[in-house]
């Protein structure tokens, strides 16, 4: 069944759009990410225009979010007062970050610089999730107690508060400083930021995973809305009926996800998203190293 | 005397022994939500007053999307990986172009008169603005990747003429179209020169929830980035709310 998109301006098979929906709400539901650094290249393989899939993902990635949030907060897995800390750090990010988008647009660089950092960021994070999660697997295995708690200078910072859910004690200038950095990355890769986020909250603030996963949708929920909004207004990019089929499938998969999740272990937990964050770099890795098949593209000129 | 004069110059005036009429299907394409690309028939004859003329007989139908310029860019490889290094701006191609003609290109149209007339796809797009000097690969490539995606069609002996009359031709608009006014051309040719020609156009228009949606996208934008989240927490909560009762 082909649904033509008003916005995008393309015929798109309507059960290929549901499948990327689904794919990435069960994702999104299992790890906690917005699902924003698969659903892009998805959507680009699909035939939509590059603007209009980052646009549209970023109003698509709210929904799953909400989806999810609710699912975890049934659990009482949401440390709203971390999330809240979070999200002041990351507008400011976001808001520095859409500054650098536009002036690297106008270089006509920007699909470099999101390549390689796409490259770089789930490259490294892949890496360190993969390792450390394959230690942890096999130290439960092995019954020795796993030690998450460490001291480090996080514990040395001031302006301590306790963060209850979370079960920490610790300074909110790491948290403010987290939530900024993944801001301006969002907005430079067009994403949610909870791939950079969850494995921040887990190794640099020593959060548990159960929370990690909730407290990132709560935050990404207003990170992606944020966005939505800028590009509706700003772009005109936002496709309404490519939302609402990608929607369809997303907040389903969601659910599916979030009941997986619940069901795995912590540690398998991570070394799936780890060969998954893997994958994705490594595709991305390939592209600019290997000869392209066409050299050439073509850039529609934005309608006025 | 004032109508002997009339007379007169009209006899002087070159008589067009050949003309031709045209129509279509349909001059309207209605874009809504399953909307699957389109077919139109284009049809027409040959007027003629006078006995036949010596020379090869042969239409050519070509059908024009809206103009919008386009960026074309080439990769290169800079230090071990392939970036955009090198953009040519086509200040005119057309979003769709199709070329129909009634006999192979060469017996067609000669190439002076494809250059005055501006028919085949080469000559229907205009570059300028180039900071390279290559430019005729950058308009070869924007060519060849919207040959490969159905949106410019060279399709040469698909009109069919008969009795040197009556012409018809299908084209076939394909699903990812543009909304706006495509321009169909028709020209006669006899020895590979343009006797005569003729324009109308199709409307092509987005109708009901896709008009809706993309004027409100673009009227309002504010209100239509807060539909959008508003759908989007709706769908979140329903999906959530949803699965809570199946499962309870």
């Amino acid at each position: 069944m082909q649904i033509y998109l008003p916005i995008a301006e393309v015929s798109v098979n309507a059960f290929l759009l549901l499948g990327i929906g689904g794919i990435v709400g069960i994702l999104s539901g299992m790890f906690g990410v917005g699902g924003g650094f698969l659903i892009t290249p998805l959507l680009f393989f699909a035939g939509i225009p590059p603007a209009v899939a980052v646009a549209t993902s970023a109003n698509q990635i709210v929904a799953s979010s909400v989806s999810g949030v609710l699912a975890h907060l049934k659990r009482r897995t949401v440390d709203f007062r971390m999330g809240l800390v979070l999200l002041a750090g990351g507008l400011v990010g976001s808001a520095a970050g859409v500054q650098i988008f536009n002036l690297l647009r106008q270089a006509g660089q920007v699909d470099l610089v999101v390549q390689l950092s796409y490259v770089i960021f789930l490259g490294i994070i892949g890496a360190l999730m993969f390792v450390e999660g394959l230690n942890a697997l096999f130290k439960s295995r092995s019954g020795a107690p796993p030690t998450r708690r460490r001291h480090n200078w996080i514990h040395a910072l001031p302006l301590k508060v306790k963060f209850r859910t979370s079960g920490l004690y610790i300074s909110v200038v790491p948290p403010l400083l987290v939530g900024a950095l993944v801001g301006l990355l969002a907005a430079i890769m067009g994403v949610g930021g909870g791939f950079i986020m969850v494995p921040a909250m887990i190794y640099l603030l020593g959060m548990p995973t159960k929370v990690v996963i909730g407290t990132s949708l709560f935050q990404i929920i207003f990170v992606t809305a944020f966005t939505t909004l800028m590009h509706a207004t700003l772009n005109h990019t936002v496709d309404m009926v490519l939302a609402v089929v990608l929607l369809l499938g997303g907040v389903v998969g969601a659910q599916f996800g979030t009941n997986l999740g619940a069901r795995l272990k912590a540690e398998q937990l991570r070394i799936l998203l780890a060969i998954l964050v893997l994958s994705v770099s490594g595709k991305i890795a390939l592209d600019l190293l290997l000869e392209p098949a066409e050299l050439y593209t073509i850039t529609e000129a934005m309608r006025p | 005397m004032l109508r002997l004069t009339l007379l007169l110059l009209l006899c002087a005036l070159p008589v067009r022994s050949e003309e031709v009429i045209a129509g279509l299907s349909q001059n309207r394409v209605a874009i809504n939500t399953n909307f699957d690309g389109s077919e139109i028939l284009v049809f027409g004859a040959i007027k003629r007053e006078g006995p036949i003329p010596d020379g090869a007989l042969h239409v050519i139908v070509t059908v024009a999307g809206p103009s919008d310029p386009v960026i074309v860019r080439r990769k290169s490889r800079e230090m071990g990986i392939w970036v955009n290094s090198d953009a040519v701006e086509v200040d005119r191609a057309p979003s769709f172009y199709a070329v129909a003609t009634s006999g192979p290109w060469e017996d067609v149209i000669s190439d002076t008169e494809d250059l005055r007339h501006k028919i085949s796809i080469g000559r229907a797009i205009r570059s300028v603005g180039a900071d390279v000097t290559d430019t005729g690969n950058f308009t070869e490539a924007l060519i060849r990747i919207r040959l490969r995606n159905g949106l410019y069609q060279t399709r040469p002996n698909s009109v069919t003429l008969a009795d040197a009359t009556l012409f018809n031709t299908q084209v076939a608009l394909p699903a990812n179209l543009t909304e706006g006014n495509y321009t169909v051309r028709f020209y006669l040719t006899r020895g590979r020169e343009v006797i005569d020609s003729r324009e109308t156009t199709i409307f092509v228009r987005k109708v009901g929830l896709e008009r809706f949606l993309f004027n409100l996208a673009y009227d309002r934008p504010l209100a239509y980035g807060v539909l959008a989240l508003a759908i989007a927490i709706a769908a979140g909560w329903g999906a959530s709310a949803a699965f809570r009762y199946l499962r309870s």
